[in-house]
């Protein structure tokens, strides 16, 4: 009896000052700013930082190697958390959102052929430049969706990309996976934005898209400021977006679409209401 | 003539989808009538593109080179007729894209360029034949339209010993290599004969599918005297496949990754031994071929000998027109052939058929979940399991696509064929080996 206690004490109490030792000597030190920069950081593990984790993120802010301004998804809260973690001013960016800029879906614009493959962009694209007459329109076979780390993208019945601005962190792995290059990231602040990807010439463009922007120059003559018309296709000048809104209505294709009035028809993100305003910058 | 299953030889793996063939098996080659214009496009091969070497007005005669080969990967490319060069621009080719084409407006007369003069193959050495060849911008006419003068370039240190005569013609509903057989036996056993030369070796096999019983025994009887040996081959798609042809004929495996000159053999298709015989005893350029235009959506299906670059539209002009509304046109066979987007495209080297399809013609095509019955795995004539490589392609998990060797796949869409939950399993295996080979390229 008086044996077997002694036996297992003395084990356990060499294996304890073993590993008392042990600890204290292969301690890997962690700068404790690291573990507290990886708590305020969102977790979404998505990338958008350059890195492909927030762990490694945040080692990356405590030694130096990178600015703590580049998470996205966290926002102007986040970047302010670690500002103060590292006892820095924060330089706050302004936030961003992707956009599809697109709404040609199956009922507006015309296809090319069937599809019946696999269900994904990126191998629709490879089959004769996708099935859509417009080489620039969103394909609707949903890439996008499913590399959305945080569930902000919807393929709408009719087949089109729809990105929901709450719920968007501007993270930009839809941008990566998109093969036809129509999802752009904007800034939040700017809710107008010319919903067409086409290149091609006016005449071009209304044979295959109802929706398409045909180059019109109504919105430039409206708003010279606002708008700049390159290659056929007009955009939003987010410098001077201000007057943007007012010309919505005038469009004759009715492309250009202001996001804080709803989204695209056929979205399920149309209830979700008023679109969320952007926080000051610190 | 009787043929012993037993006789019959094949390789594991494969199918038996509906032949099709009754549609214009029986109907001899006839000439395809000029066109008002002749779309001939730069890319018709595999490797890098033909550089145009005409500039538009140029008067050229049947023959006359159009276009000159790139690179050593490459073929010339000739003009189909004679006639005018009106333009050099992008037209819509057979891939579903605008590529840089030569369009041709024929004059009518139809002459061969007059500094075309043939050769006796008995005067000329291996390597003097190859260059006639390689001159002649001679591809594989079975449809993969790779350089020819390539696959007779092997590496010093392969001994080649057995050249395969492709004349297996798997794919459904395609009759042109049969009819080659029939009407042009001479002519495809002097290309034999040329390629046999050309290579060094003795060894030529005739490899023919057990249900063109009469080009086996038309091959057979004028092949005896020649001592090229006829292969009467057991009934299944794909038979026709390199990699499986080889298998069933000389029982060798060519390993994952390389070419059947691994294991000592070179295949050519029988149309391509025909050409082979033009190009060197009439010093022709590959300027027409012949192709099964049939399908149920195709009023009177023929088989023709069409110049390259006349417009799909014109071949089913000339069968008859269209019977009905056409839901699917394939260029090539059903199984591997490629989809039009319209007839606008011209027939090009490896068009080996037109096919159309109307609505009441095609399968439904809903896909289901994967009910795990493994009749893929039994299918694939390269027993891969694509329904695992088509997971992983769903995924974008491509290395682990890799490593249950999706570079092996010859696309041939047994899986896809027979899969009853109509999964695209072949396509998601392309889309697989699309992203692997992109990402080889970029390390």
């Amino acid at each position: 009896m008086l044996a077997s206690i002694l036996t297992l004490g003395g084990i356990g109490l060499f294996a304890a000052i073993a590993l008392g030792i042990a600890a204290k000597k292969f301690a890997v030190e962690i700068d404790p700013r690291e573990l507290a920069i990886l708590e305020v950081l969102p977790g979404a593990n998505c990338g958008a930082c350059g890195l492909p984790g927030c762990g490694g993120y945040a080692k990356s802010i405590v030694d130096g190697s990178m600015a703590p301004n580049l998470c996205t998804p966290g926002g102007s809260e986040t970047i302010e958390k670690i500002a103060h973690i590292m006892g820095v001013e924060a330089i706050s960016t302004d936030p961003q959102v992707a956009v599809v800029c697109c709404q040609g879906d199956n009922a507006k614009a015309s296809l090319k052929y069937q599809y019946l493959g696999l269900e994904d962009c990126n191998a629709a694209q490879k089959i004769a430049d996708g099935p859509k007459n417009c080489p620039g329109g969103c394909l609707g076979l949903g890439s996008c969706v499913r590399a959305c780390p945080f569930d902000a993208i919807e393929i709408t019945t009719e087949g089109l990309a729809v990105i929901n601005r709450e719920k968007c962190t501007g993270c930009q792995k839809c941008i990566v996976t998109c093969p036809r290059s129509v999802i752009k990231m904007t800034p939040l602040s700017i809710t107008t934005h010319v919903l067409c990807n086409s290149t091609d010439k006016g005449a071009l463009v209304r044979k295959y898209c109802q929706v398409g922007c045909i180059a019109c120059q109504i919105c430039k003559k409206n708003a010279p400021e606002s708008y700049q018309i390159e290659n056929f296709l007009a955009r939003v000048v987010y410098e001077a977006a201000e007057g943007a809104e007012a010309v919505v209505e005038k469009c004759p294709t009715k492309c250009i679409r202001d996001f804080s009035t709803g989204y695209p028809e056929g979205s399920s993100f149309c209830a979700v209401g008023p679109v969320k305003k952007p926080e000051q910058a610190a | 003539m009787n043929l012993k299953a037993m006789d019959l030889k094949t390789f594991k793996g494969g199918l038996h989808p509906p032949d099709g063939k009754e549609f214009s098996a029986h109907k001899a080659i006839e000439i395809c009538p000029l066109p008002e214009e002749l779309i001939i496009p730069l890319a018709q091969h595999i490797g890098a593109p033909a550089e145009a070497c005409v500039e538009v007005g140029a008067l050229v005669k049947k023959g006359t080179l159009i276009a000159k080969a790139k690179g050593f990967v490459s073929a010339p490319i000739h003009a189909s007729t004679s006639g005018e060069v009106i333009a050099i621009e992008p037209r819509l080719h057979p891939m579903g894209k605008a590529l840089p084409a030569i369009v041709i407006k024929p004059d009518g007369e139809d002459s061969w360029d007059e500094s075309l003069i043939g050769a006796n193959p008995d005067e000329l050495n291996p390597d003097e034949l190859k260059a006639l060849i390689q001159a002649a911008g001679i591809v594989g006419m079975g449809g993969a339209t790779f350089p020819t003068h390539v696959k007779l370039s092997p590496p010093a240190d392969k001994q080649i010993d057995t050249l395969i005569l492709n004349g297996v013609e798997c794919e459904p509903f395609l009759t042109a290599d049969h009819r080659m057989m029939l009407e042009n036996t001479e002519q495809i056993l002097d290309g034999i004969d040329i390629l046999r030369k050309v290579l060094g070796i003795e060894r030529a096999v005739i490899g023919i599918e057990a249900n063109k019983p009469d080009a086996i025994e038309k091959m057979t009887k004028d092949a005896a005297s020649r001592n090229i040996e006829v292969q009467a081959l057991e009934v299944k798609y794909p038979q026709g496949a390199e990699k499986q042809l080889i298998d069933a004929i000389t029982g060798r495996q060519v390993p994952s990754g390389t070419l059947p000159m691994e294991v000592g053999v070179v295949v050519q298709n029988v149309g391509t031994a025909a050409a082979i015989s033009d190009a060197v005893r009439l010093g022709r350029p590959l300027v027409e071929r012949v192709i099964t235009s049939t399908g149920p959506g195709i009023k009177e299906p023929k088989n023709m000998l069409v110049r390259i670059g006349t417009p799909l539209q014109f071949l089913v002009d000339h069968c008859g027109g269209l019977n009905g509304e056409p839901a699917k046109i394939i260029m090539g066979g059903p199984m591997m052939g490629q989809t039009q987007l319209s007839l606008e495209p011209p027939a090009i080297r490896g068009t080996s058929g037109l096919l159309i399809f109307r609505k009441q013609d095609l399968p439904r095509l809903e896909a289901g979940p994967c009910i795990r019955c493994g009749r893929c795995i039994g299918a694939c004539p390269i027993h891969l399991q694509p329904t695992t490589i088509a997971a992983y392609a769903r995924l974008d998990l491509f290395d682990e696509a890799a490593e249950y060797h999706a570079l092996d796949c010859i696309e041939c869409g047994c899986c896809t064929y027979i899969c009853p939950a109509t999964l695209p399993l072949v396509q998601s295996i392309r889309y697989a080996k699309a992203a692997i080979m992109a990402k080889k390229r970029t390390l």
